[in-house]
């Protein structure tokens, strides 16, 4: 039992061993290279220890400020970079503000049903033109990439959005920039790579283009679909322009990017800003912890996103920039 | 594309297009709805833009608009604003291209010298992340670090020496927007220099190893040469796209420093045609850059390939 038991325990050194080992070989420097010198070394850790400051320094005194009891705030002065007081009471403070929470609903409520939009078009695109010698594909596809290059512009294109009546209609947000060719054509690149023994099977099976797209292409691109999905999610989500541009006076249609540009970055008052003794009139601004723990809102969604689709993110832009 | 597959057998020209409609019908089925956005919104556009030959009157549309020639780009080009929004583009071009433009490649070097995988990893999950914030959110966060109610403001403050003002300066404003643009985009801007690195067969640096080239030399006649078609293909673009310095970065910083420095051609078509109502004026001025930026990507290329390289297409 005893032996059984060490013997087991051995065995699971011994594995993980091995595997650290080939860890240790895949990022080990090779023999011919010759070791760094502590100089260089060291001017290598400090650019790259650097980098990494710079932006994440930033967002770690935006997050812990906006964690921030107004005390702390009031004796850093401002932005905090020693965590002195925490407290969680503004974001149940902003939780509870109709301004804000409006602004979360439509940011997410737009990019949700525009990336769940964007993404049947686009798949079902990519998909269409993805078969070999199929009738039309390279009219379509010229179709398609004559509008990477040429565009009407700004104002032609505003004129048709309004005279189609798009002036304060969510489909405003939504519709002109449903479609992104890059991200097409990124999909259809995976698609063209899709093992064609997979697709005659089924095709011999009696499965259409229909079923094909579902069951055998969608399930193994999961990846580039991922990839895909953010790029329109993130869009979506940042857009503040057509916000400007079709309903720039319905406070209560703004996303929360809008809100962001509104009240934190020109330091406007909140409107309406319910149960605060802070943003309770309209001239005054909103408090500090609060304006960044609007800030920190906006990178909710993404900072939930961004792990899972990280890895893929090579994949999807290196297609993308070898076949644009 | 290596096997055809038994429904789509080889040549197309052994079945009549009736025949092939019938089988891919599916097929083409499926790019209708992105046709249809792209036709409304894409290229419905390219007809409006005849309103830069009109005075586009909203209340009678662009059928019943009275046409004036070139009158819009005559005003355009004795307008000194113009002049000076596309004075502004080039020199923020110009900056851009020399700060800009070499910090994602010497990173890229930089990264790829590292060893460990397991810091390469984390260092490119940490210098991707910017990329994908809005550039309300990136302007927000240079404010608070570098504005005037900021954290070097408040550190400066804290110690009696006079605040600087960086956000709001006009004349420091080229620096300001590169530098916003480095940091949110020089990280992402790795990607592809990493790939091309990693296309490096291995090999070579052995045997130059093994031949006595040194850090430096190898670094010189095998890594360089290696993303020199890279290099290339991202000179390009940025130079097919010297007119295209960002629109949002300068629509939300315009208020701040003020419209002498901010106003870049983009957001003159906005300033001063929806925003005031000129629309056939903004939509001049949006021709105007259209035109001239399809010749700088011809002109790029023909300078891409005169260099041997393939450029955005290839000869």
């Amino acid at each position: 039992m005893t032996n059984a038991l060490t013997m087991g325990s051995r065995g699971e050194k011994r594995r993980t061993a091995t595997t650290a080992a080939r860890r240790r070989a895949r990022s080990a420097r090779p023999p011919w290279d010759e070791p760094p010198t502590a100089v260089g070394q060291a001017a290598k850790g400090l650019t790259l220890g650097g980098t990494l400051a710079v932006i994440l320094v930033p967002l770690y005194i935006i997050v812990l400020t906006s964690f921030s009891t107004p005390g702390a705030i009031n004796r850093a002065g401002g932005l905090v970079i020693w965590p002195d007081g925490l407290t969680t009471e503004t974001y149940r403070q902003m939780l509870s503000d109709s301004t804000i929470v409006t602004a979360l609903g439509v940011s997410l409520g737009i990019t949700v049903v525009g990336t769940a939009l964007s993404m049947a078009v686009s798949v079902l695109c990519a998909y269409g033109l993805s078969r070999p010698r199929s009738l039309g594909h390279r009219f379509v596809l010229l179709l398609l990439i004559i509008t990477m290059f040429i565009g009407g512009g700004l104002i032609p294109s505003f004129l048709v959005v309004t005279g189609l009546g798009g002036y304060g209609q969510w489909w405003a947000l939504i519709l002109p920039s449903a479609v992104s060719v890059f991200n097409i054509l990124v999909l259809r690149a995976f698609y063209q790579e899709t093992s064609s023994e997979l697709i005659d099977a089924a095709r011999m099976d009696g499965a259409g283009d229909w079923r094909i797209l579902w069951s055998v292409v969608l399930p193994t691109s999961r990846a580039v679909t991922a990839v895909t999905a953010l790029f329109y999610a993130v869009g979506y989500w940042n857009s503040f322009f057509n916000v400007m541009l079709y309903m720039p006076t319905d406070s209560q249609k703004w996303p929360l990017q809008y809100v962001l540009l509104t009240y934190v970055n020109r330091a406007n008052g909140l409107p309406g800003s319910v149960n605060s003794g802070f943003g309770s009139t309209h001239a005054q601004t909103a408090p500090l912890s609060l304006q960044m723990a609007v800030v920190v809102l906006t990178l909710v969604p993404l900072v939930i996103v961004y792990p899972f689709v990280q890895k893929h993110l090579r994949t999807g832009v290196l297609t993308g920039a070898i076949k644009g | 594309m290596s096997t055809a597959a038994p429904k789509r057998p080889a040549g197309p020209a052994r079945l009549n297009w009736r025949t092939r409609l019938r089988r891919d019908k599916s097929l083409l089925l499926m790019t209708v709805p992105a046709v249809v956005l792209l036709l409304v919104f894409n290229y419905v556009p390219l007809f409006g833009i005849v309103t830069a030959f009109q005075e586009y009157d909203p209340l009678v549309g662009v059928w019943h608009s009275e046409w004036v020639g070139f009158d819009q780009f005559q005003q355009l080009l004795g307008d000194p604003a113009f002049w000076a929004s596309l004075q502004n583009t080039l020199y923020l071009s110009f900056v851009q291209l020399i700060l800009f433009f070499p910090i994602p490649i010497a990173l890229a070097l930089l990264l790829n010298s590292v060893i460990s995988e397991r810091i390469r990893n984390f260092f490119q999950s940490v210098v991707y992340l910017p990329h994908f914030f809005s550039w309300v959110l990136a302007i927000t966060i240079f404010q608070q670090m570098l504005g005037g109610a900021g954290i070097l403001n408040q550190f400066l403050r804290q110690h009696d020496i006079s605040t600087w003002d960086i956000m709001t300066n006009p004349d420091t404003f080229a620096l300001l927007v590169t530098s916003q643009a480095v940091w949110k985009e020089a990280g992402w801007g790795i990607i592809v220099f990493l790939a091309a690195l990693s296309a490096i067969n291995s090999e070579l640096y052995e045997a130059a190893a093994a031949d006595g080239a040194g850090r430096m030399r190898r670094m010189w006649h095998i890594t360089l040469p290696g993303l020199r078609g890279v290099i290339v293909l991202m000179l390009v673009l940025r130079l097919g796209n010297a007119l295209s310095v960002g629109f949002e970065q300068f629509l939300v910083q315009r208020d701040a420093v003020g419209h002498e420095a901010a106003d870049v051609l983009d957001t003159f078509s906005f300033y001063y045609g929806i925003a005031t109502g000129g629309y056939s004026y903004g939509a001049a001025a949006g021709l105007f850059k259209s035109v001239v930026s399809l010749l700088l990507i011809w002109g790029a290329n023909k300078l891409a390939h005169a260099f041997g390289e393939d450029g955005l297409y290839r000869k």
